[in-house]
């Protein structure tokens, strides 16, 4: 790396950044100026609206659910692959991607299929007398779906390049594996662990497609933010859901925060 | 891949970090497909092959697939532009710039279609300064292609960033000792290195922007045969409880992503063998 010092150079980084400019910082900034063009009054009154205020709760309750449930799998299916060999490994890491590829509506689908009246556990959900389609249930159980990877993608490369000698010499000298686990291998992964935590929050707030099929979007209901911002904004109610929507959007400038602090830590 | 030490379990857990994985990933990731899998065949051939191939359906794929691959010609001009750029000079906000990059997946995709339907509108900040000129991109056609653009910006940057930064200087210098122009250098040196890495991060954005909805539906006009993605009509089939159809079009969707899939892994395969034999 070096700083630029033809006429090219200069030309590259210009338009690097006037692109960067037009399809990244002009779209965030305007998300935070519709949101407050009729001041922080008005800004204020849109969020603690009531159906808005309960679309915040859904899916802050989301994310506690989604988050540790997905943090855990990650760490374990990271474990797995990176500390043994085993028949099937490369295809299990095959399929931990396969959420991250399918669309969001398609993830939608294939959850009514298996917990909706027709679907393949429909008649028996029906004759237990438990309702999972069009519940918090369903938006719970498609959000791991969608946030399955993302922990996962995090530990893995990084788990594989740092390698078990580590642990190995805590287990020879007679730590336990629990022991091990997380007086080595935790602080070892602490950091990429929280950033793909951290990812799998955005996610799970921010998961619009697969939701809107689950959800069966009964106001104030099953209502999460994403939703709440679509309700609104076919509302003609654009102030209204940019408000909604830069919840959101801080949310997601808060991740980006987080993955900033954890490179410059890193010095790379 | 084999490593005969991992093979001998020293580490306690296989079985326990093993089983919670496979349980898990059976219950969450293949129970939901196998179950659509069965509601799809249960249709029979022909009717799955008559929803498929109908008109209107037809039309989305060429929409979808129109704007996937305008919005993926894109992103791997930006894509290739920034990794450059971010890798190769030093300069003021650079560490801004990279961090920026990755506000497409961060940014709910509601939010970004709201925000670039209002942004593209006639009364928009682009908007007012486009229509005039007669380009037409909130409810039109290229309106998806823009929206697909921007939720999958950070795909090509992110696999090709990491692979040159490894790019050992010496290589170019050898080159540039040899005579060879800044192009040159390019053409022959870099870009092979760097064309697997491209291939996969381009196929990748190209699978986002197929099955892209959020941002897309807001932005898009969905009008049937003009501006209806695939995405969109499966979620139409539904609301009119028309579960058969929305199986099949689904079903069209999965195959493409997994087809995406199996290409991308190919890629990254053949560029490990050709690593290897460097």
């Amino acid at each position: 790396m070096h700083a630029p010092t033809e006429p090219r150079h200069y030309l590259l980084i210009g338009l690097a950044m006037a692109v960067s400019a037009i399809f990244l910082v002009v779209p965030l900034v305007s998300i935070f100026a519709v949101a407050f063009s009729r001041g922080w009054e008005v800004y204020l009154g849109n969020i603690i609206e009531p159906a808005t205020l309960h679309a915040i709760w859904l899916t802050v309750l989301a994310a506690l659910v989604c988050v540790p449930i997905n943090t855990v799998f990650g760490i374990a299916v990271a474990w797995a692959v990176s500390r043994y060999d085993f028949r099937g490994r490369r295809l299990l890491i095959s399929v931990i991607e396969v959420p991250f590829s399918v669309s969001p509506i398609v993830a939608g689908v294939t959850y009514l299929f298996l917990y909706g009246t027709q679907g393949l556990f429909g008649p028996a959900l029906q004759a237990a007398g438990i309702q999972i389609m069009f519940t918090v249930w369903a938006i719970f159980l498609v959000s791991l779906f969608v946030t399955a990877p993302f922990v996962a993608r995090e530990l893995i490369p990084l788990m594989q390049a740092q390698g078990s000698e580590d642990e190995e010499a805590a287990i020879s000298l007679g730590a336990s594996g629990w022991q091990t686990f997380r007086l080595v291998t935790l602080p070892n992964i602490r950091w990429a662990l929280l950033y793909g935590a951290v990812l799998t929050n955005a996610r799970v707030m921010g998961e619009f497609g697969a939701v809107s099929v689950v959800s069966g979007n009964i106001r104030g209901q099953t209502n999460t933010l994403p939703l709440q911002v679509e309700l609104l904004f076919n509302d003609f109610n654009t102030v209204g859901a940019f408000a909604a929507a830069s919840t959101l959007a801080f949310i997601a400038l808060v991740t980006l925060i987080v993955k900033y602090a954890l490179e410059l830590r890193e010095g790379t | 891949m084999t490593r005969i030490d991992r093979r001998r379990r020293v580490l306690p857990g296989f079985g326990l970090s093993l089983g919670v994985a496979l349980t898990y990933v059976a219950i969450i990731i293949i129970l939901p497909l196998i179950a659509m899998g069965i509601q799809t065949t249960s249709l029979g051939w022909d009717a799955f092959w008559r929803i498929i191939t109908s008109d209107r359906a037809v039309a989305t794929y060429r929409v979808t697939l129109s704007a996937a691959g305008l919005a993926t010609l894109f992103n791997a001009g930006f894509g290739l532009l920034m990794a450059w750029v971010l890798v190769r000079y030093r300069f003021p906000g650079r560490r801004l710039l990279d961090a920026l990059v990755d506000l497409p997946f961060a940014l709910p995709t509601a939010v970004a279609g709201i925000t670039l339907v209002t942004l593209f509108g006639p009364n928009g900040w682009y908007g007012s300064l486009l229509e005039p000129l007669g380009i037409k991109v909130a409810y039109a056609p290229l309106g998806i292609a823009v929206a697909m653009a921007f939720t999958s910006i950070p795909f090509v940057i992110r696999t090709v960033q990491p692979v040159l930064e490894d790019i050992a200087p010496d290589i170019e210098e050898a080159a540039r000792s040899l005579g060879a122009r800044p192009w040159q250098i390019f053409g022959y040196v870099i870009w092979p290195l760097i064309l697997p890495a491209f291939l996969a991060g381009s196929t990748l954005a190209f699978a986002r922007s197929l099955g892209e909805f959020g941002a897309v539906i807001f932005i898009a006009g969905n009008l049937p045969f003009q501006t209806e993605v695939t995405s969109l009509l499966i979620y139409i089939r539904l609301d009119e409880f028309d579960y058969p159809a929305a199986a099949a079009l689904a079903s069209v969707l999965l195959v493409a992503a997994f087809v995406l899939l199996l290409v991308t892994n190919s890629i990254q395969i053949w560029a490990m063998r050709h690593a290897r034999t460097d």
